[in-house]
């Protein structure tokens, strides 16, 4: 657990970067700071492992101040990953990643070893290993400053928005593949970012700041979308918060119409025969939704088959106990108005409607909570 | 003329000494010494100077003020240094000129040396050396683990332009009585023995461009491949880092 007491910085120059934080970073969980530009989540993220020094107040590293632990033993301790990731350009990948481990003594056997581990870790092709930094694409190369930081496994990890220079495709890889990760480690991360969705999206509580280093909200995602404290965080959220909000809640009890469907191999006769309103749904052998048939589109040229070529797979497919969100957006994304609902196992269980989607929404927002 | 310079070259009595001259074997180990006292005692300085002030990122007046010493005119301050120096020592030994030389070259090889390790230093990137310093490095092991490997291309750049510089300029030796290869430059151009005269000059650029390209190749197995580009597979991903060259001066 990582403990802030009001916790001050003050740069020789006058700012103030940071007055007086309390924040609580509890075990095992992702706490993001996020905030405008210069409201001193940087700051607040380097003064744990004393990159910068507090000018009051103190910082508990489970119950320790950080202030009487050597700096370098206490960041040996901690993993730390920034923006450009910050490899060390002389260094093969393996040797970058083998680089705390080696410092705290560990033999090169057993630290190239680990770092072979790690490279899979994160999502790196062995290959790689052997490679400089150099030879990376951003992407590549922030992954390895992430298993860096792995290397020691340090039980807490500082992350300066160590996703934000890299596209938006690429980011969303690796915040997927940092949450699987994390599900699996439970390290104590403090993570900044400038971004609301990716804090929204990764924090298993946020701790939105306004300029000047002042904690506006701390609460979960979910709180935060439903239940902004004050303009600046409303604003500071987004204008389409009641939509994202949705993400955060789990459907239950989705009551699902019945569909005709048929599958891959079906003869197109038989397809325009179960269709409804010129439209019928089409399963793989495993029953997996593949695609809408629009009878219009006709059989494919080749006899009285379905052609896979004319299928609709634009919709998306929501599960069944999935978000309102996902809920929603597969009946409004189906080319039917009716939305695509798969089991837990990807098999097709029903569809539904963005209105009764709707209502539901409703019912529940009236239910007293 | 080409012809002429060819035969006094090859012509073995040149190489060897007799007991009116000194011959060209000599001349060139004279030269290579006095060069090699003056690089190495430069280097060094300059080295841990330079490493120092692009580390601390302090006194980096001091780079400027080294690189004004370039603008000295070498024989000038020859002659000055001698006449101050010289007088002091008279007697058997010749250490009443090399001392001279020596700080002559000395000023002329420390300039880029240090600029070129500043620049070294101060040129890796500082998302590097603020990770190095986040994972719990040292000041001492960035300096040495980080900085000084990072730095190497340029020093070596540094150290090379140095070399030839002194080189070249270690022909002044032969202004004051001194050895060296610059010998058969002012002879030659004494006794108007033009074949001579070039031959040294030949002599000089050819130990010059040796000195180079050994050093080149010191360069090649100290340097990190991550560094100098030259990787080893020949797929090169995509790269997003961005390396600035700085010329040597
Ligand atoms: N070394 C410094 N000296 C003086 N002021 C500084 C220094 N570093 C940061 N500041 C100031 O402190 C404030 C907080 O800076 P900080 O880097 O923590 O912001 P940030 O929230 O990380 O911003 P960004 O999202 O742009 O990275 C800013 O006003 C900044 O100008
Ligand atoms: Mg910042």
């Amino acid at each position: 657990m990582i403990r802030f007491e009001s916790a001050t910085k003050q740069y020789p120059d006058g700012t103030l970067a940071v007055d007086a934080l309390d924040l609580v970073a509890p075990s095992g969980q992702i706490t993001v700071l996020v905030g405008p530009s210069g409201c001193g989540k940087t700051t607040s993220l380097r003064m744990i492992n004393r990159m910068i020094d507090a000018t009051s107040g103190r910082i508990l590293l489970d119950d320790q101040d950080v202030a009487s632990v050597d700096p370098a033993r206490l960041r040996r301790g901690i993993g730390y990953v920034i923006q450009h990731a910050g490899l060390f350009p002389h260094r093969t990948i393996i040797d970058n990643i083998a680089s705390v481990p080696l410092m705290l003594g560990r033999s090169k056997k057993e630290a190239r070893a680990g770092a072979m581990e790690l490279l899979e870790r994160v999502g790196l092709d062995p290959r790689f290993a052997q490679r400089y930094p150099a030879q990376l694409s951003g992407g590549q190369q922030q992954r390895v400053g992430v298993a860096r930081a792995l290397a020691a496994d340090p039980p807490v990890m500082l992350m300066d928005e160590p996703f934000s220079a890299v596209d938006p495709v690429v980011r969303e890889q690796l915040q997927d593949e940092f949450l699987r990760l994390q599900s699996d480690l439970g390290k104590t991360i403090v993570f900044v970012t400038h971004d609301i969705d990716e804090a929204i999206k990764l924090g298993d509580q946020v701790a939105v700041l306004r300029v000047g280093g002042r904690l506006a909200q701390m609460a979960t995602p979910a709180e935060l979308l439903s239940n902004p404290v004050d303009d600046f965080v409303a604003n500071f959220v987004g204008r389409d918060r009641g939509y994202r909000a949705l993400g955060f809640e789990s459907v239950t009890a989705l009551p699902l119409e019945s569909e005709p469907t048929v599958s891959l191999d079906s003869s197109f006769t038989a397809a325009e025969k179960a269709a409804v309103d010129g439209w019928v749904l089409v399963l793989d052998g495993e029953r997996r939704p593949q695609g809408w048939l629009a009878v219009a589109d006709g059989p494919s040229a080749t006899g009285d088959t379905i052609s896979t070529a004319t299928l609709r797979r634009g919709g998306t497919v929501a599960e069944r106990d999935g978000t309102y969100r996902a809920v929603l957006d597969a009946a409004l994304s189906s080319p039917t108005g009716r939305g695509v609902i798969v089991g837990p196992d990807g098999t097709f269980a029903g569809t539904i409607n963005a209105s009764r989607v709707v209502a539901l929404i409703e019912a529940r927002a009236e239910a007293p909570r | 003329m080409i012809g002429q310079v060819f035969s006094w070259l090859t012509d073995s009595a040149h190489w060897t000494d007799t007991p009116i001259d000194t011959g060209i074997a000599t001349q060139l180990l004279a030269h290579i010494r006095f060069s090699l006292i003056a690089v190495g005692i430069a280097a060094a300085i300059a080295l841990p100077l330079g490493l120092l002030i692009g580390h601390t990122r302090r006194a980096t007046f001091l780079v400027a003020g080294a690189n004004a010493l370039r603008s000295l005119p070498s024989v000038g301050l020859l002659v000055l240094l001698t006449v101050l120096i010289a007088p002091h020592f008279y007697g058997r030994t010749d250490i009443g000129y090399v001392i001279p030389t020596e700080i002559v070259l000395v000023l002329l090889a420390v300039p880029p040396i240090l600029s070129n390790t500043y620049a070294g230093v101060d040129n890796v990137s500082p998302a590097v050396t603020d990770a190095a310093k986040g994972m719990g490095m040292t000041e001492r092991q960035i300096l040495f683990g980080v900085e000084l490997p990072c730095s190497l291309p340029l020093i070596f750049s540094g150290l090379r332009s140095a070399t030839l510089q002194v080189i070249a300029t270690a022909t002044i030796a032969s202004f004051v009585p001194l050895g060296g290869l610059g010998r058969f430059i002012y002879d030659g151009l004494q006794q108007q023995d033009y074949p001579q005269m070039i031959s040294g000059g030949v002599l000089v650029a050819a130990l010059a461009m040796a000195a180079d390209l050994l050093l080149a190749l010191i360069q090649r197995s100290v340097v990190s491949r991550g560094l100098s580009g030259r990787f080893s597979r020949a797929v090169v991903v995509t790269s997003t880092s961005e390396r600035t060259e700085v010329e040597a001066g």
